[in-house]
């Protein structure tokens, strides 16, 4: 279809194709393999958000007949906002915490990921060792680990670094990056799947650009960001939105735990209303800190495809010009050629 | 004949010291094909030395464990427990009811995932192999589904469980994975789709001539190639189904009420508690909570999972190679 009718080809111009049978059938079978999901995601995406929408607009007290909704409109929002102790410090808190770690969980996951690329021994070894906490990472672990002082390593004195930390930045930037440093094992463990992730792009490089750009003169240095750095760079934004989702769905996140703690609350103006006020509210940072990421890290379109875009829409602009003159050549014909007709 | 044999020997010689003291800087500071002697001490000894953090938890666990309430005490012992005590374990067990749990995690974990493989196969088979309309649509929301957060469906989902009469039930795990909504499905979809797409085109369409229909040749060609994407997935979905907390604690366990289902997770969560309430039914022995006990917990907790990885370690680490998401 795309190649009978280019995108400048005009509509009533367009060579129509009739859809055949065994396209149609073709497609019927694509439905009903999909078909789980279609059901799933009504039931329990689609419904559900618009469920929880319309709870977060409304105040909602169990009683013994069942949810009593009482519309209240962005009455929840603005007692979240204005009034709740918690949520809004907490969050700032996520967002300063996630904006920090993310970058360095990430590049911490590359420069492993790139030493591990040489040639050394015991690669699987280390591969090994990288990987463990993916597997036995979770809320309570971690939870239990962090309680006994099991996540910072005593020999990295957390505490000069801290004071040195404080003492430089202003309390709001320098609470989270003390945070860092007072849970860098736990964080480290984060990066376990974005190492594999890099890893496993910088095996796939072509070799021959490396040789290329070496018979040319190039350093490792010039090599790393001129060829390696690109050509991982759709996986840099994967890692990112990897390590966010991440770290946002972790039971050490304490915002997720006080959207709990007040669906359950038995006072009258918190409840499930709240609570799902309270997850509008976190789940559009969360896509709002997606979308900052992907901003950063989206693939531009290289030299050639912007030119190849550029030449379409010169190319088009001339197809209009011509067809204007054609228009013009044919008004021209019926004006000065229906005397001679007639 | 004498000076011409001793005329070139100093040059000999100088050369040869040259070559000397460029080997020595071949040697560490390496070649083109070949790593330096010094980036590669670099190299092991920051791997080691972050491997080492890494492990840092996991060895201080082990450690902890086995210690005795005295050796705890004791600031001249670090790491080394001076005897092997192995009473911290039988206390945790039993405070966590630790075999009943572990039957109880396996199930709540296991079910899950073997509805998660037959959906997501199916959809990402549907995805990757046909052609219709709102296919773009479909991916786009899977995609979407991936980045939102589970908090903002949870709480109609938690009404409409309770409605339907499956909440804390397994049930509450196993219905969504069998319409392809558990949890993290959308990776294993993509991750299905992503493999779907390599099965050659040619072999079903010869399939197709010898007169298999859609599922035959789903069953029969795609199926069996896709091996690698089944283990992966099975994997991946076991393990978080077993470290998952917030939903089991929610949809399964009962936040406020105790459904009976429970598992090691949550018997990890719920450690203090339950384990002040078994030392004072147990008839003596009990000591009272102390880190070694809770670290013992902890591990028997994980134990499992850490099992699993040290047997299907080459599974694990390849899995990402082999489902492509970094491209062919």
């Amino acid at each position: 279809m795309s190649t009978a009718n280019p995108k400048w080809v005009k509509k009533e111009n367009r060579i129509r194709v009739k859809r055949g049978k065994l396209e149609k059938r073709e497609a019927r079978v694509g439905v009903f393999f999909v078909l789980p999901w279609l059901i799933g995601a009504a039931f329990f995406l689609l419904y559900p958000l618009g469920a929880s929408l319309w709870y977060a607009l409304n105040n909602i007290r169990l009683t013994s007949e069942g949810m009593k909704f009482t519309f209240i409109a962005q009455g929840n929002f603005t007692q979240i906002l204005l009034s709740d102790p918690d949520f809004l410090p907490q969050l700032v808190d996520y967002l300063l915490s996630t904006v920090i770690s993310v970058p360095v969980i990430v590049v911490f996951a590359l420069i492993i990921a790139i030493m591990l690329n040489q040639k050394i021994r015991g690669k699987s070894f280390f591969r090994l060792i990288f990987f463990l906490p993916v597997i036995i990472v979770s809320g309570p672990i971690l939870g239990s680990l962090t309680e006994q002082n099991a996540s910072t390593i005593s020999v990295v004195d957390a505490q000069a670094v801290t004071g040195a930390i404080s003492a430089f930045l202003p309390g709001i930037i320098a609470a989270p990056i003390s945070s860092l440093f007072a849970n860098m094992v736990t964080i480290l463990w984060y990066s376990g799947v974005p190492i594999l992730i890099f890893l496993s792009a910088l095996q796939k490089i072509d070799t021959a650009q490396y040789e290329a750009a070496y018979v040319d003169g190039a350093s490792g240095w010039e090599m790393f960001w001129k060829i390696t750095l690109p050509s991982i760079k759709p996986m840099i934004l994967l890692n990112c939105i990897y390590t966010i989702i991440f770290v946002s769905s972790n039971d050490q996140n304490q915002l997720i735990g006080l959207i709990k703690s007040a669906m359950f609350s038995g006072t009258s103006e918190k409840g499930y209303g709240y609570a799902s006020a309270m997850a509008w509210i976190y789940s559009l940072v969360v896509l709002l800190l997606v979308g900052l990421f992907a901003l950063i890290f989206m693939t531009r379109k290289d030299h050639y495809e912007r030119r190849a875009v550029k030449i379409d829409r010169q190319m088009r602009k001339e197809r209009r010009k011509i067809l204007k003159l054609e228009r013009r050549q044919a008004r021209h014909a019926k004006k000065y050629h229906r005397p001679s007709a007639g | 004949m004498q000076r011409n044999t001793t005329a070139p020997a100093p040059a000999e010689k100088t050369v040869r010291r040259k070559l000397s003291r460029e080997r020595v800087q071949k040697f560490l500071m390496g070649t083109r094909d070949k790593n330096g002697f010094l980036k590669l001490v670099a190299i092991y000894g920051l791997l080691i030395c972050i491997g080492f953090i890494y492990l840092y938890p996991i060895l201080y666990m082990v450690s902890a464990s086995f210690m005795t309430l005295d050796d705890l005490l004791d600031s001249s012992i670090q790491w080394i427990p001076s005897s092997l005590n192995l009473s911290n374990y039988r206390q945790a067990s039993a405070s966590m009811d630790y075999w009943n749990s572990l039957l109880q995690s396996f199930m709540i974990a296991g079910l899950p995932t073997l509805c998660t493989l037959v959906s997501c196969s199916l959809t990402g088979y549907g995805l990757a192999r046909f052609k219709f309309r709102g296919r773009g649509a479909i991916i786009g929301l899977i995609i979407l589904t991936f980045v939102l957060p589970s908090q903002i469906t949870m709480i109609p989902t938690y009404v409409m469980y309770s409605k339907l009469g499956i909440l804390n039930s397994v049930w509450a795990f196993i219905v969504p994975a069998l319409l392809a909504m558990g949890l993290n499905a959308p990776i294993f979809i993509m991750i299905f789709w992503q493999f779907f797409r390599t099965v050659p085109q040619a072999l079903i369409e010869a399939a197709k001539i010898d007169g298999a229909g859609p599922l035959k040749s789903f069953f029969s060609i795609s199926l069996p190639s896709a091996a690698p994407a089944f283990i992966t997935v099975a994997l991946f979905s076991f393990v978080w189904y077993w470290n998952e907390f917030y939903l089991t604690q929610l949809y399964v366990h009962g936040v406020l009420t105790d459904s009976g289902l429970t598992t090691l997770i949550i018997q990890l969560q719920n450690f203090n508690t339950n384990y002040n309430t078994y030392a004072q039914t147990a008839s003596g022995g009990a000591t009272s909570l102390n880190e070694s006990i809770k670290m013992a917990g902890t591990l028997i907790a994980v134990l499992p999972l850490l099992i699993l990885y040290f047997i299907l370690q080459r599974h694990f680490v390849e899995s990402i190679d082999r489902t492509g998401i970094t491209g062919e």
